[in-house]
Order: C-alpha cells, then structure tokens, then sequence
C-alpha cells in the first residue's frame, strides 16, 4: 500500500522540480490521447513547443508569444500576491474588462486629440477601473465577512454585461453603421499601444509586465509587506500577534490584483484586441490563475510560465490548424497541464511511502 | 533610340501579358481556409458554415485542401490565425463571424495575394477582402406569416441577440409580416445579450411565455427555446435558427431558417480555381438557396402551411419583398412610400423598429 506522510518541511527539490515534472507528464499523456486520434504524437508535440520557437514562422509567432503572455503575466504577478495570503481573488476577468472600458473610455472621451499625453490617463483609468472593481469583493468581505471567491467570480458576469452594453451603447463607434464595436484604437493613433519594436510583438504591456515583476520581487523578498503577506499565508495566528491586519491585508491584495489586471484590460484593448467588442475578453483573467500556480506564486516563476502557457495557445492552434486536431483536444492538453501540477505538488508538502503489512 | 523604345514596349508588353495571364490562369490548386467563432458540433451556425466547407471539398476533391480552426475568440487571436493560416499557404480565407471585421482587414492588407472573404461585414478596405451576407429577413417573413396565422393569444414573442442591424431587421420584418395576416398581433421582444448561451436563452424563453407569448422566434442559436416551448404541451410553438433543429420536429418547432453557405462557397473556390475570381460584396436569399425555409410540420394546418410556402416561392421570384410600403418608423415618422421597397443601404444599417413594436432597442 501507497501512503502519503506530511513532510516536516516543504520540500525544496520538489518544489521547483513540480512545474518540470508536470509539464513531462502532460507532454506524455497529452502524446497518448493524440496518437489514439490518429496523428503522430511526436508532430503534435513538436508543433506546439518548437515551432512556434524555432519552426518556420517563428519570426512570426515569437512576437505573439510576447502578446499573448503579457496579459497573462501582468494579471498572474497581481494575483500572486493575494493567493500567498490566502485571499483568493478568482474575478480577475471581470477586473480586467472594467479596466478595458475604463481606460477606452478615458482615450474615447477625448477623439481625435493628437496628444500622447492622452495615454497617462488612459493608464491611470484602468488601474482605478480594475482596482474599483475589486474593491468591491473585498469591502464586502472585510465589512460583511462575505466569501470572496463567490462574489469575485460573479462580478465576472456583470462586467460582462456591462461589456455588452459599452459595445452596442455607450462606446459604439458612432462611424460604425450601428454595428457593435468601439472605434479601433488602430487608427488613433495618439491612444494607442503599438508595438515597440516592429515585428517583436512587445507592447507597453509586455514592458508594464518585466518592470512589475521586478518589483513584485522586491516587495516579496524585501518589503514589509511582501513579509505580512507570507507570513498570513503561513501562518495566520502568527501574522495577528505580528500585529499584520488582515482586513487591510485583503484591501490590499485585492486591490494590487484588480489594478493589475485592469492595467492589462487596457493594454490589450487599446493594443492587440483594437476595441471595445462584445466578446473582448477571452480568459486572461482565468488562465491567469493556472499562470499564477505555474509559476510557483514566484515573479520570476509566473514570467516563465506565462510564455509556456502561450506556447501551448500559439503551439495548440498551429497543431490544430495544420493537423485537423479538433480545438476540444488542446484544451483538454492544457487542462492536464494544470490537473498534473496540481497533482505532482502534493509530493512538496507530503512524502509517498510505502506501508508495510498493516 | 528606336531599339531602345522598341525594347522597352516589348518588355512592357511582355509584363502586361504576364500580368494578365497571371489573372486569369486560376489554380491548379486551392487551399481553402476557414476561420470559425465556435466549435464544429454547435448544432447551429459553426456547423453550418463547416457544412459549406465539406461541400467544397466535395465539389473539387483532389483540387481543393480544406483547413479550418475552430473557437476563434474575436480578438487579437484572430489576428494571428488569419496570419499564420496566410503563412501556411491558404489561398482563400473565409472568416465567419461579424467580429472578425477589423482582424480580417487588417491581415489582408499585408496578405495581397491571399483572398478574404469576410462573413455578415461591411469593411472592404483591400482589393482581396469580399463580404458575404444571406437574407435573413426573407426567411423572418415567411416565420412571421406562420407566427401571425398560429398564434391564439395574439401575442408573439422573439428573443433577440444583440441589438444590431442584422437582428433588428429581422424582428422588424417578422413583426411586419404577421401583423400583415393578423392585424390584432402584438409582438414582445426580450434581448439575450449572447450568441450562444442555452440558459439565457431558455430564461429569455421563459419570461415570454410567462407573457402569454405562444409563438416565439429566436436569434440565437441554441435549441433551448424550443427545449423550453416543449415543456408547454403543444402550448408554444417555435422555429429552428441556423440549423433545421429537427430533433423538435414532433414538438414545437414548425418551421425553421437554414443558413446554406455552401452555395457560395463552392462558387467562391470555383471561381478562384478557373480564374474569374473577383471582389465582391455578396447578399443572396432564398433565390440563392443561401436562406432556405426549413419544413414546415404537420401542427401547421395545411392553408397556412400552403400561404407561408407561396410567400417563400414569392420572394424568390421576386415579386414581394419583405419590407414593402407603406412602412412608418416607431416615432410615426415615414420610412417607405407606398409599393416602395427597402433599399439595401437602409436594410444594413437598420437602428429603429417599425411602426406598431413596442419597446426600445437597447443603446
């Protein structure tokens, strides 16, 4: 018999080796459900994690790595923060399209100014947009001690609505022949965010994303806060007696991973996305969390994970363009990912053992 | 000086040649590629345009190779499935969904050789991007003969999308062809804000029979409101939307719309294989056989099945249109003279209910 022991003390080599192991095992398992489809494994696998890399088109899809992690990495690097302590903010999608309309909103307002000053505001609209969207699972918890993961993942489904109603109301392109849509950021150019360098794929958001890490490494490693945040994870008496309070612990978790993620909403809108549409968001703010997990809550972890992650997307579609895979398929691979790493992580905390006899 | 013009006139002749030769050669070879917003098994508007694709490969065979990506989000992604499908060497890209609008023009400025063809659009901005729509409407007014000639508690209901031109069109010509057989009905509108969502969409049915609505025509595309009329017992009767939705067939769905992209499909890829290939701004109907009236059951008695049968084969001819004067605007303000008929432009672009629809168009 199979038992599983608590570890005395998380173990160290398990805890970066988990995310290896991981990915392996989605590797071989995610090759044996695409060989019983009847395509060659080793093509799929090579089509989703070399080519986009080093393939034919990589000068091509490198850069869409770049767009397609950035997102992913300014919301996980929020998100972090708060899973640490144990406040779990699910709603980062909802958070992330409240800072894409606010910040297009804010750049709307003012066409067709020519100013770049324009764009200051613009950021500043989607940090509060996403922060004030946050705002409220946290003040609900902190006042009403309601659960945050509920309310969080609710206020997806408004800000939703919400989406609808600013892409067939109150930001439809008033050129646009009563279509729904925003006017695109594209061809304003005063408000948008280019790409920085033709053909690299890097936008402000991919910059906002290593210039946060960077920081979110210093607040964990150094900052006072960056302790409370640990210790409260680790150990919540402890953090009490500290003297760390932990409604203000939650405001503040809370309200760093909404400004987050409505700094990325308005990156990618006035970026990549171009305009407000009715189905703007596409899961950043969801897969987020898998980024977050990935990367072991860790800055430098959660930026590594976040171009895997974009990998198995930009990968997963050429597989399932060229190869006839069906998209059902790649998304049942990059679920296995997430199954697997939750998976392999109980050997961090736990040892397997054998038990003798009885 | 003479040699040098002649030389230069020969060469010019020799380009022009090339160029033309090039134009009208066709393929020997196409690879047809699609772009669709859900997945292949929707049942619905994702299944029918795949529909349309295996038909292609059925007309050309060994001539044609079919690629296609499903659950495309309408969003930066769309941008890099349209580039990389370019990359890989697809000659023409059919892109089936409205919100790939900009996506679709903005990759084919930097793709002139690959042809785009962009589904329900307006934007044409490059030479190789053409837009391709079906009659909706026609198929609403032939459901709306039914509906006005059905319904006992002279109420009719229709779940709407999103509030868009596509859609307000066809309400408003679903309402003006029941109120044309039924002078007493009354239509209810309720607004899903979605696509494809089967739970909203079997609230959205819900609260219209919960308003004594018994006929209800739908624009989305899941089979959850006729899933919902079939709780009543023959109560509420509904259509199919986008696919035949035949499984309802002996419950409450009499008739249905079936949207047959494979017309113009074929046409599109046949025309790139022979050479005749060209921009093009398509908006066929039931003529067509883009829009076809799905069978329409035996709940329906045989006169009203005779009459919504001889208006579909009145539309295709030619000899009626939906949107016939005279025709006022809610607010009361004309719209279409008397035996006037809707211009296009006017269709495309609709923002407003007719004369007689109560309620407001979400803003």
């Amino acid at each position: 018999m199979l038992r599983l022991e608590k570890r005395p003390n998380p173990s160290q080599f398990w805890l970066f080796a988990t995310p290896v192991v991981a990915v392996i095992l989605t590797m071989f398992f995610g090759g044996l459900l695409f060989a019983s489809m009847g395509t060659n494994p080793f093509t799929v696998i090579k089509t989703i994690f070399w080519d986009p890399v080093f393939g034919e088109f990589a000068f091509y899809l490198r850069g869409q790595l770049l767009v397609k992690a950035g997102p992913l990495i300014l919301i996980a690097l929020g998100l972090s923060l708060g899973f640490r302590a144990g406040i779990w903010n699910i709603g980062a999608e909802g958070q992330y399209i409240i800072g894409a309309i606010c910040g297009a909103a804010v750049g709307l307002a003012f066409y067709p100014t020519e100013s770049r000053l324009i764009f200051i505001p613009m950021i500043a609209a989607g940090l509060l947009g996403g922060w004030a969207w946050a705002m409220i699972p946290a003040i609900l918890k902190t006042r009403f001690n309601t659960n945050e993961i509920l309310v969080s993942l609710m206020l997806v489904y408004v800000a939703e609505t919400i989406l609808a109603k600013a892409a067939t109301g109150f930001l439809k392109n008033p050129e646009g022949m009563g279509f729904p849509g925003s006017r695109n950021f594209s061809s304003y150019p005063a408000a948008a965010n280019p790409e920085l360098i033709a053909g690299s794929g890097l936008h402000w958001g991919g910059v906002a994303a290593i210039v946060i890490g960077g920081l979110a490494y210093v607040l964990l490693a150094r900052h006072i806060i960056g302790f409370q945040i640990k210790l409260s994870g680790q150990a919540p008496r402890a953090a009490r007696f500290h003297g760390v309070s932990p409604n203000r612990l939650v405001v503040l978790c809370m309200g760093i991973s909404g400004a987050l993620a409505g700094l990325a909403g308005m990156f990618e809108v006035t970026g990549p996305a171009g305009q407000i549409t009715i189905d703007f968001n596409v899961g950043y703010g969801f897969t987020a969390i898998i980024v977050a997990f990935l990367g072991r809550l860790n800055p430098v972890g959660i930026i590594l994970a976040g171009l895997i992650m974009a990998l198995t997307y930009v990968g997963g579609e050429m597989a399932s363009t060229n190869l006839g895979l069906p998209s059902a398929a790649i998304q049942v691979f990059q679920g296995m990912l997430l199954f697997f790493l939750l998976g392999v992580d109980v050997l961090t905390n736990y040892r397997i053992r054998m038990a003798g006899g009885k | 000086m003479l040699r040098r013009t002649l030389l230069a006139s020969a060469a010019l002749g020799l380009g022009l040649m090339a160029a033309t030769s090039s134009l009208a050669a066709g393929m020997d070879k196409v690879k047809a590629c699609f772009v669709y917003i859900g997945p292949i098994g929707d049942g619905g508007w994702t299944y029918q345009h795949h529909q349309g694709a295996l038909a292609v490969q059925a007309a050309y065979g060994d001539k044609v190779e079919i690629a296609f990506q499903e659950n495309v989000p309408e969003s930066a992604d769309a941008e890099r499935v349209l580039t990389t499908m370019a990359l890989g060497g697809c000659n023409i890209i059919f892109t089936t969904s409205f919100g790939y609008m900009d996506a679709t023009n903005a990759i084919a400025a930097k793709f002139p050789d690959v042809k785009f063809e962009h589904a329900t659009g307006f934007k044409r901005d490059s030479a190789n991007v053409s837009t391709y729509n079906a009659r909706f409407y026609e198929g609403r007014a032939v459901q709306g003969l039914i509906a006005g000639r059905m319904t006992k508690s002279n109420k009719i209901g229709y779940i709407g999308s999103f509030p868009i031109p596509e859609v307000i069109m066809g309400i408003n010509s679903y309402y003006l062809n029941a109120k044309a057989v039924n002078p007493a009905v009354e239509l209810s509108v309720v607004w899903a804000f979605t696509w494809f969502d089967p739970a909203k969409e079997a609230d959205a049915a819900k609260a219209l029979i919960d308003q004594g609505v018994d006929v209800i025509a739908s624009h989305t595309d899941s089979t959850a409101p006729l899933a919902e009329a079939a709780k009543t017992n023959g109560a509420v009767i509904g259509f199919g939307q986008a696919s035949d939705m035949s499984e309802y067939k002996d419950g409450p769905r009499v008739s249905s719309i079936i949207d047959n992209w494979a017309p113009y499909y074929v046409k599109r890829v046949g025309a790139l294989l022979d050479g005749t290939y060209e921009q093009a701004d398509a908006w066929e109907g039931i003529a067509g056989g883009e829009v076809e009236i799905g069978e329409i059951t035996a709940l329906v008695p045989a006169e009203v099945k005779a009459e919504a049968e001889a208006l579909r084969d009145a539309i295709a001819a030619g000899t009626y249109h939906p949107f016939t004067g005279p025709i006022n605007k809610q607010d009361g303000s004309a719209w279409l003279a008397a035996g006037a008929t809707a211009p296009d432009g006017d269709l495309l672009g609709m923002g407003f209910f007719v004369e007689g629809i109560v309620g407001d168009i979400p803003q």
